[in-house]
This record gives C-alpha cells, structure tokens and sequence, in this order.
C-alpha cells in the first residue's frame, strides 16, 4: 500500500467528524483547513487577517518547523487584564503547523460560541495543496523525516491533555511568550525580527485591551539571578508548565513549572521551591535517584525523565519521541552551575 | 464498659436532632456523601477492581485477594523474575498476585488505589480521577494507562458513576505502597522489581 493510499484511508474516518452535534449551533469542522479562515480563498497564501507569532520559549516537537497564526473577529480584541489568563474573544482562532521540508499538519484552536474550545488537525496531503481534517482520535501519517518514519498526527484528547491544563488553552500567545524582553538563550526559539508582534505592538494596535500598564514599561521577565537560570525556567515553563503549574488539574502534584508575567520573582521562587528538596513520587527503574533535582550527577528525577527513551516514562508525555539535547543540556547545566548551592544545602540538612 | 452519664446522652441526642433540623440541608448532604460512598462501594465491588487492584494471596479453598492489603496494587517489595517469553496466540501473562501483568505493551503494575498522599490516590483529586478513566492517561495528562485496564469499559461511566467511585476510594484504609514503574516492552525481559 502506497503512503498516499494510507493516508486516504486514515483521513476517511474523518468525514464523521465533520457532523455537527445534534441541535448544536455550532458549525461543524470544516473539512478542509482551507476552509478555515487561514488563507486567501483560492490559495495557500495566507490571509492577512491571521497574524503571525512567535513565542520566546517554544516548544519542543522532535525538531519539527513551526508556524504559528492568531485571527481575532473583526473589530475584536482580547482582555488582557488578567495578565496571566487572557480573555479571547469568541471566534478567536489560532493555527500552528508542523513540517519538515514540507508542512505536514497544521493545528487548529477555535473559541466558539458557547465560549469553549475546540481543538483539530488537519493534514497536508503531499502536493501541499491543502490539508484535511484527521480524525478525532489522531492519526499515524508516513513522513520520513520523522522518527521511525511515522508522524503522529494528535487526537482530540491528546489536545485537550495538554491545553486544557492550565488557566487558558492558548499556551503560546502569552505576556510572557510575547514579551518584547525575549530570552536570547532560550532553546529553540525564532530570531527575533520586524514584523512579527510583541506586548506592545499588540496594545499599541489595539488587539490587547486592558493590559497592566507597567507590563509595557517593564515587560515580562522571568526573574532568576543568571542568564542560564532565566532560559531554564523559561524552558520548563515552555515545555512543561502547561501541566505543572499551579491552578491547573495537576496542581495536587505540587510542582509548579509555569512562569508568571506578573510576580515573576514570585512564580521563580515558587518553581524553585517545588524542585529543591523534594522527593520524586516517581521511581525510574535502573536508577537510584528519587529526588526532582539532586546535587550529584544524574540524580534528578526531572532529567531523567527529560533524556529516556521509555515512553512510559519521558516528559512531556505527549507529542515527544525525540530527546531534545539542547534542552536537556540547559536544564543540567542549571543544575550544575546554578543550583549547586542550595542543592548542597539539602543534601546536608538531610543527612 | 464505661457507661455514659445519662445528661451527656441527652444532649448528644438533642445536639443531632437540633443540626437535623436547624440545618437540614447540611444533614441532607452528609446522607447524599454517605449513599454516594455506599455505590461507590458496590460499583468498586461489582466492577472487578480487587480483582487487579488487590494482591491475590493462596487461602485454604484456592487464590484469594488477601483483603488485608485492598486495592492497595501490585506490592512494592515483590520481586518478579522476567516476565515469560509467550508463543503463538498467547501473549499476555500475569503475575500469582494478578497484580503484575506481561504482554505486548511491557510490563504494568496495578496501581495504588487506597488514599495514602505518598503512593496512592491521597493527594488525587475528582476531576484527576475522572480524567484519567476518561481519557486512559495517568491524571488525564501523563502516560498512558496500560492494560489490562479496561479503560474502554469504564470510560461509559457517568460522571456520577465516577464521583461515587472516587468518594469511596477515599474512605478506604490508607496503605503505604508504592508500586513501580510500568516497563517498557524492551525492558520487559529484564527481572522487574
């Protein structure tokens, strides 16, 4: 079977998925990313409705090339009162495609009339022509560029497992995220050029409202004590703060790897706390480390999880076959030059 | 016995029946909690969870969950050999206490249900329960849970199904058990401790 004919059938299962709920008035999905709202009718040139973003701490997705779109209703703007839990308004929508050489799947966030979020992707075929709506429960598609030869395409559940952990479902179009204060040592992240927007753009243009005055004269900036520290927590709060963090469904967990726009020195204490001197609930096999982040070499349970290739055991659970080095390098380079200290300070108070 | 003075019973007496019907709303919910927990306790009863979730002992008449350690999972100071290298249609292998279970997917422990904070569902909250069966991940975020879960079975829980299956597990004895790591199927061959 030819990869085009499996991913025929894989996307037939689709066409289910395009019905709406019974006396839902909700227009259901389109079939087509084309009929989205994200291009030019007619084209793939995208409209110029949809804005392009970038976030300062990325997330890692196997080394894929991302783009990412925000689209607000016309005459709509977001309360950014809540700097922390940004209020979008209804119909906002939001795209982020995957791909290697050539766009594989674009993912799509829409905030719809009754005030929640749907979720779904869509896959490109071959020709780049446009992409259909993959079924509810994901999608394996052949890419060979990815691990295995197997591109994962997420399920709705897959979505809502990491989105709908925190306070908002949109993780990457933050004050943080949109800080014009950008991390240069953050792993991953865009180069930062004109055009694309930042807090004060987005208040200036009017597409914030109600944003804290001194997030524009002091935009967000995690707080840590050296350069490294700041791109480590930014890096957490990038790749696993959408789960760990403290309002959210995890928050039992007490391990809080969210970042603040606001209090920033306050969100970074607060990480640090649930890191240093904690014993891991998890026990990876083959190893003795039972602490979140130890003194010696290896013994941090957080790292540990970061650099197995177990997917029964590696963080992020979802969405990651690939171990990222570079990230895995700053985070134990944090640990060893930074965190030294108080780690040694457990260590003897707990003896 | 130590007898109770007969004005500290009245009082007593006088003390319920003024909550009773000074506050019959809170008397009320104190009686939905305890029904909600008593269907708890059957649906939990009824829906085989001591069947994996409870270490299986030899008693007089046969295997047996040994009730001393209910639903507290596969036990922490058990060591397995590897698990059985299966042919043909067999392909999946369970350990005497039917809490350790080999197949395909590797090796998975059942896990710890009693509300200790540390090893089992103590620090769980409904919403963390409830995602999970729906969703068949660890906290509705994490791994994936492993069979022989039957996550397809008992997702078609209600969500009132699972309320009242979350409230009893909290009011069972809490056991300090902290059960290992799934293994992947790589590691599956390797003794699992």
């Amino acid at each position: 079977m030819t990869p085009a004919a499996i991913l025929a059938i894989t996307l037939g299962a689709a066409a289910t998925l395009a019905a709406a709920a019974p006396g839902s008035s909700i227009e259901p999905l389109p079939r087509q990313l084309s009929a989205t709202g994200l291009f030019v009718p007619g084209s793939t040139r995208v409209e110029p409705t949809a804005v392009a973003f970038s976030p300062q701490y990325p997330l890692w997705s196997d080394g894929t090339r991302k783009r990412r779109w925000i689209q607000l209703p016309p005459g709509a703007s977001i309360d950014a009162s809540r700097a922390d839990a940004w209020e979008f308004p209804v119909g906002t929508k939001l795209w982020k495609e995957f791909g290697y050489a050539r766009a594989i799947e674009t993912r799509l966030i829409e905030r719809v009339a009754d005030g929640s979020w749907r979720f779904a992707a869509y896959v490109w075929s071959a020709d780049g022509q446009d992409a259909v709506l993959a079924p509810e429960d994901g999608a394996v598609v052949p890419v060979s560029e990815a691990p295995n030869g197997r591109y994962s395409v997420p399920g709705r559940g897959d979505c809502v497992a990491c989105h709908e952990g925190s306070a908002v479902p949109v993780l990457g179009f933050t004050a943080l995220q949109l800080s014009p204060d950008r991390d240069p040592l953050a792993p991953h992240a865009d180069a930062k050029r004109a055009g694309l927007p930042d807090l004060r753009t987005l208040a200036a243009s009017g597409v914030l409202r109600g944003l804290p005055v001194e997030l524009l004269s002091h935009p967000p900036r995690i707080e840590a004590p050296t350069p490294t520290a700041r791109a480590a927590l930014g890096y957490l709060h990038g790749n696993c703060g959408h789960c760990h963090n403290a309002g959210g469904a995890l928050n039992g967990l007490e391990l809080v790897l969210a970042q603040q726009a606001e209090r920033g020195a306050h969100s970074a204490e607060r990480t640090l706390a649930s890191l240093l001197g904690h014993s891991s609930r998890f026990r990876p096999h083959g190893s003795e480390a039972t602490q979140r982040i130890a003194a010696d070499h290896g013994g941090s349970v957080l790292t540990l999880r970061m650099k197995t290739d177990n997917p029964l055991a590696r963080m992020p659970p979802l969405g990651v076959q690939v171990v990222d080095t570079a990230g895995v390098a700053l985070i134990e380079r944090w640990i060893a030059n930074d965190l030294q200290p108080a780690l040694s300070t457990f260590q003897e108070t707990s003896r | 016995m130590k007898r109770i003075p007969l004005e500290y019973a009245i009082l007593g007496i006088a003390t319920v029946a003024t909550i009773a019907v000074v506050h019959p709303a809170r008397a009320q919910g104190a009686a939905d909690t305890a029904d909600k927990v008593k269907r708890g306790q059957y649906l939990v009863s009824t829906s085989a969870c001591h069947d994996c979730h409870t270490p299986w002992k030899m008693g007089v008449k046969g295997p047996e969950p040994d009730m001393t350690r209910a639903l507290s999972g596969h036990p922490e100071g058990m060591t397995l050999p590897p698990a059985p290298k299966l042919e043909g249609p067999w392909i999946m292998a369970a350990a005497a206490t039917n809490t350790a279970w080999s197949g395909p997917w590797g090796v998975s422990f059942t896990a710890n249900l009693t509300p200790d904070p540390e090893t089992g569902l103590g620090k769980w909250t409904q919403r963390n329960f409830t995602e999970t069966i729906r969703t068949g991940r660890h906290m509705g975020r994490g791994r994936l849970v492993l069979p022989p879960m039957p996550i397809p079975v008992y997702r078609n829980f209600t969500d009132a199904d699972l309320e009242a299956i979350f409230s009893y597990l909290q009011t069972i004895p809490a056991i300090r058990n902290r059960v290992p790591e799934p293994l992947p199927p790589s590691a599956s061959v390797a003794a699992a401790k």
